[in-house]
């Protein structure tokens, strides 16, 4: 039950962030949809998830912040109103349609199919050693994920700071 | 069930924030709820009734644990959308800087 009160929180504060006119708004409030996802992760029995999403969420809020502060835009509604409203919903009606075809196949909430999962956790501690059962796919098992996202991590930064550079930037329009 | 149409709403909310707005932050902030319902969805999919968190105990046999995997992806996935917000987010302060503006229809001028 508090589940659902939770989602329905999570669901209420986003559409409170994308229809705010106000960006700084806007940014608190998808700050408090990630908070959100954060205690419904405590609450389906995913410490570590909790954690992780919580510092992630800040230092997302941290940079979201400083792209909007003293930035206040209005937004402007001219233009082509209505194609962009009909294309939007053409498009959220494929996904719905998407979704009820696949919605037959999931499992029933609360009994998940563990073909795979059962093994990690039947064999977990004698074969890595560790008590946490998610710490040992990800480092162990599923080694070769964690080296993917590290990977990726470094990707992005080097794009960042390729992005934000700004020494080569100035030389270049010198000359 | 009903906990999977409420993930399926806020994927929706995403959906419309990203395809409908016509400012960057905006798109930004729909693209992290997007990423926060796949997320929410996956861990929902793992779950089991009356489960215990996927942590071993010592001297007790534990035997409804909830589904780690998913866990296990969700937790790369979680770090891998703050990197693609990083990037994002300095995309967007480059073009705020170029041109100006937040707003995508403005930035069409092609230079350099």
């Amino acid at each position: 039950m508090e589940l659902q009160l939770l989602l329905l929180f999570m669901v209420f504060a986003a559409v409170v962030a994308v229809q705010i006119e106000d960006l700084l708004s806007s940014v608190i409030a998808v700050g408090a949809v990630g908070l959100g996802l954060s205690m419904a992760f405590l609450i389906l029995k995913a410490p570590d998830l909790a954690i992780t999403q919580l510092v992630v969420e800040i230092l997302c809020l941290i940079i979201l912040i400083r792209a909007t502060i003293n930035k206040d835009l209005p937004l402007i509604r001219d233009g082509r109103w209505l194609f962009n409203t009909i294309s939007t919903l053409l498009f959220i009606g494929i996904f719905l349609i998407c979704a009820y075809f696949a919605f037959k196949d999931l499992p029933k909430f609360g009994q998940p199919t563990m073909r795979v999962a059962q093994e990690y956790i039947d064999k977990g501690l004698e074969k890595t050693g560790a008590a946490n059962i998610v710490a040992s796919i990800i480092l162990d098992f599923r080694g070769y994920d964690t080296l993917g996202e590290a990977t990726i991590l470094f990707t992005a930064v080097m794009g960042v700071l390729a992005v934000m550079r700004k020494v080569g930037r100035i030389k270049n329009e010198k000359s | 069930m009903s906990e999977y149409i409420l993930c399926f709403v806020l994927f929706c909310i995403g959906l419309y924030c990203v395809l409908r707005k016509r400012n960057i932050i905006k798109i930004i902030i729909g693209l992290g709820i997007i990423e926060y319902a796949v997320n929410l969805f996956f861990v929902l999919i793992g779950y089991r009734a009356h489960g215990r968190a996927p942590i071993l105990a010592k001297d007790q046999a534990i035997l409804n644990m909830v589904d780690p995997l998913p866990q296990a992806l969700v937790l790369t996935s979680i770090v891998i959308g703050l990197a693609v917000t990083a990037l994002l987010v300095a995309i967007a302060i480059r073009i705020y800087e170029k041109y100006g503006t937040f707003d995508i229809t403005k930035i069409r001028r092609l230079r350099g």
